[in-house]
């Protein structure tokens, strides 16, 4: 199947959405290229508006064109929507509790070349924190046409983490997912792998090197982070005993902290959480530096391997 | 072009006097909160409510209705006062303010108030939401107008020339921007802890159209508001000379008062001058 971005079906699947619903207005940050709200804004240009290099105002715009009645999607990328505007989406959006989908791009490491003060590393952690806030992180582009589509009708503030980077598809057009509900795409009963975003791609890699290897774990999709699909996790720790978490993100804030959260209070089983280690990215090819900051499948395999040591003793 | 009468005027002064007389009272009562801001802003807000928009308290939501945004929300005892005046809910609310479960809240909620059109408080985001609603006015081609006030001190926020340049990009002659210049600022003259000066020069600078007026006099805001209507393809500026606590000869120009409630003696004070 062909790679796609999950900016480049953000991009598709917002000009499809655009043609159904007339109350939708897109923003963007001068990145529109980038975040791909270009085709939006080439087919609707009077839906469209360009607030230059200025994210709070970007994100105060969106608010009162919300309060007007608007169904926003405002753009750029992660860093600069969590990070520059966090204030803005606290008190305008989200305690207005305004219709806005922040649909942030280039969120993680594999932004690539143009280095850390571009990769966003702690983008979750941000809207996780605001009360109310839903967080999405698709793994692929079917996946985020899908939950972006639901985003629209919840009419609620949300937050959808895009990536730069071609992913490999990980749903078929046919398989229906549910805003708010982790999708099991493997079971296994050893351990439960909770990915998001492109780990779940690699963690699905890795479900085959452990199969090969004589070991049995779960993969579950955990596409929103907010609202937590409480019941799989809880179920998932019941019934593997132990879960590692993978995600794009540190691991402070992240999928590994929402499920360490929730486990230690319901459910305390051995959790490892895979992401960035408090620490900021650099330049470096995409591939290059998920290998750097052990990303890849193989270190999923390994992760798995000393869980399950974790798990035995 | 309204008249600008005799009549109109006392009315619409009456109101700004019983404004001031909730703010006092109601502040008073709360015990804190900022009482100097909201006292320079009551004549401009007097006119908006009572002369100039197009509202319907009945129906709050009213699609076609003006909408004012209180940017600098601290100042949200005038916007109260000027909203129970208009019959959005009872005056007796007013002395709910900053109470537990109240819907006056320290700053204006606009999910917990109906006739509260932004949830602000935060200095330069009210701007923002104000740019946001005038072009989606211009988008729908509705014939509503949308009014923001900011504070001097605000204009020190990075965000309102964000705001300002977008509404003279998007030429938003539907919008109305109030500047409250009372040249106070919680630590001090404006002048002196940063001063945004020269402001008129700044946002001519930025595309606006300005106007400098005394905000206490009420007929000049009247024929501003007037003027504002004529003006096509910009945004409007009123630069308002005001005084913070006007009203309260002991409140007046004291930066002391920016947020501090007065306690029952001092409300006695104030309400014998409100006269």
């Amino acid at each position: 199947m062909k790679k796609q971005a999950t900016r480049e079906a953000y991009g598709k699947a917002l000009l499809e959405l655009g043609k159904k619903h007339q109350d939708i207005v897109v923003l963007d940050a001068d990145l529109s290229k980038s975040t791909k709200t270009a085709e939006f804004a080439r087919a609707f240009p009077e839906r469209f508006i360009n607030a230059g290099i200025a994210e709070q105002n970007l994100m105060g715009m969106s608010a009162g064109l919300a309060a007007a009645g608007k169904s926003v999607f405002a753009s750029t990328f992660a860093v600069f929507a969590t990070g520059r505007a966090f204030e803005q989406i606290r008190n305008s959006i989200a305690y207005a509790d305004l219709d806005v989908k922040i649909c942030a791009t280039h969120a993680g490491i594999t932004v690539g070349e143009d280095g850390a003060s571009h990769q966003s590393v702690e983008d979750i952690a941000l809207m996780r924190s605001i009360p109310g806030m839903c967080v999405v992180v698709p793994a692929d582009g079917p996946s985020t046409a899908q939950l972006l589509e639901q985003l629209y009708h919840r009419k609620r503030p949300a937050y959808l983490r895009l990536g730069r980077m071609a992913v490999e598809q990980v749903y078929g057009e046919e398989q229906k997912l549910e805003l708010g509900r982790g999708v099991e795409l493997r079971t296994g009963a050893e351990a439960s792998i909770f990915a998001c975003g492109i780990m779940v791609d690699k963690a699905l890699l890795a479900w085959e090197l452990l199969k090969e290897k004589g070991i049995s774990v779960s993969v579950v999709d955990m596409h929103t982070i907010k609202p937590l699909d409480q019941e799989l996790v809880i179920k998932k720790a019941q019934e593997t005993g132990a879960i590692l978490t993978v995600e794009e993100h540190s691991i402070i804030g992240g999928l590994g902290s929402a499920i360490c959260e929730l486990l230690s209070e319901y459910c305390p089983v051995p959790v490892l959480r895979m992401g960035i280690r408090d620490e900021f990215g650099q330049s470096g090819s995409p591939q290059e530096l998920l290998r750097h900051y052990g990303l890849e499948v193989e270190d999923i395999v390994q992760k798995v391997q000393k869980l399950l040591e974790i798990k035995l003793k | 072009m309204r008249e600008i009468n005799d009549k109109r005027v006392r009315e619409v002064a009456e109101k700004a006097r019983a404004i001031r007389r909730h703010i006092v009272t109601m502040l008073c009562a709360a015990g804190s909160g900022h009482t100097g801001g909201s006292l320079s802003a009551s004549d401009i807000v007097a006119c908006l409510y009572f002369w100039e928009m197009n509202l319907d308290p009945a129906n709050p939501d009213w699609e076609d209705r003006d909408r004012f945004v209180l940017s600098k929300g601290h100042a949200a005892p005038v916007l109260y006062a000027a909203l129970a005046e208009r019959g959005f809910f009872p005056r007796e609310l007013l002395m709910t303010l900053r109470k537990m479960g109240s819907p006056l809240q320290g700053h204006p909620d606009k999910r917990k108030l109906a006739g509260v059109e932004a949830s602000t408080g935060s200095l330069g985001q009210g701007i923002s939401w104000a740019v946001g609603m005038a072009l989606a006015a211009k988008m729908d081609k509705k014939p509503y107008r949308v009014y923001a006030m900011v504070g001097d001190g605000e204009l020190e926020e990075g965000m309102v020339w964000e705001a300002s340049m977008a509404a003279a990009h998007y030429k938003l002659d539907n919008l109305v921007l109030f500047v409250d210049h009372n040249g106070l600022q919680i630590d001090g003259r404006i002048s002196e802890v940063l001063s945004p000066e020269p402001i008129r020069d700044k946002f001519e600078a930025f595309g606006w159209r300005v106007m400098e007026i005394d905000g206490h006099y009420i007929p000049g805001i009247m024929e501003a508001l007037n003027q504002a209507r004529l003006l096509k393809g910009q945004p409007v500026a009123i630069i308002a000379a005001t005084t913070k606590g006007k009203g309260c000869s002991f409140m007046e120009d004291r930066v002391e008062w920016h947020g501090v409630a007065p306690n029952r003696e001092e409300m006695e004070k104030a309400l014998a001058e409100l006269v």
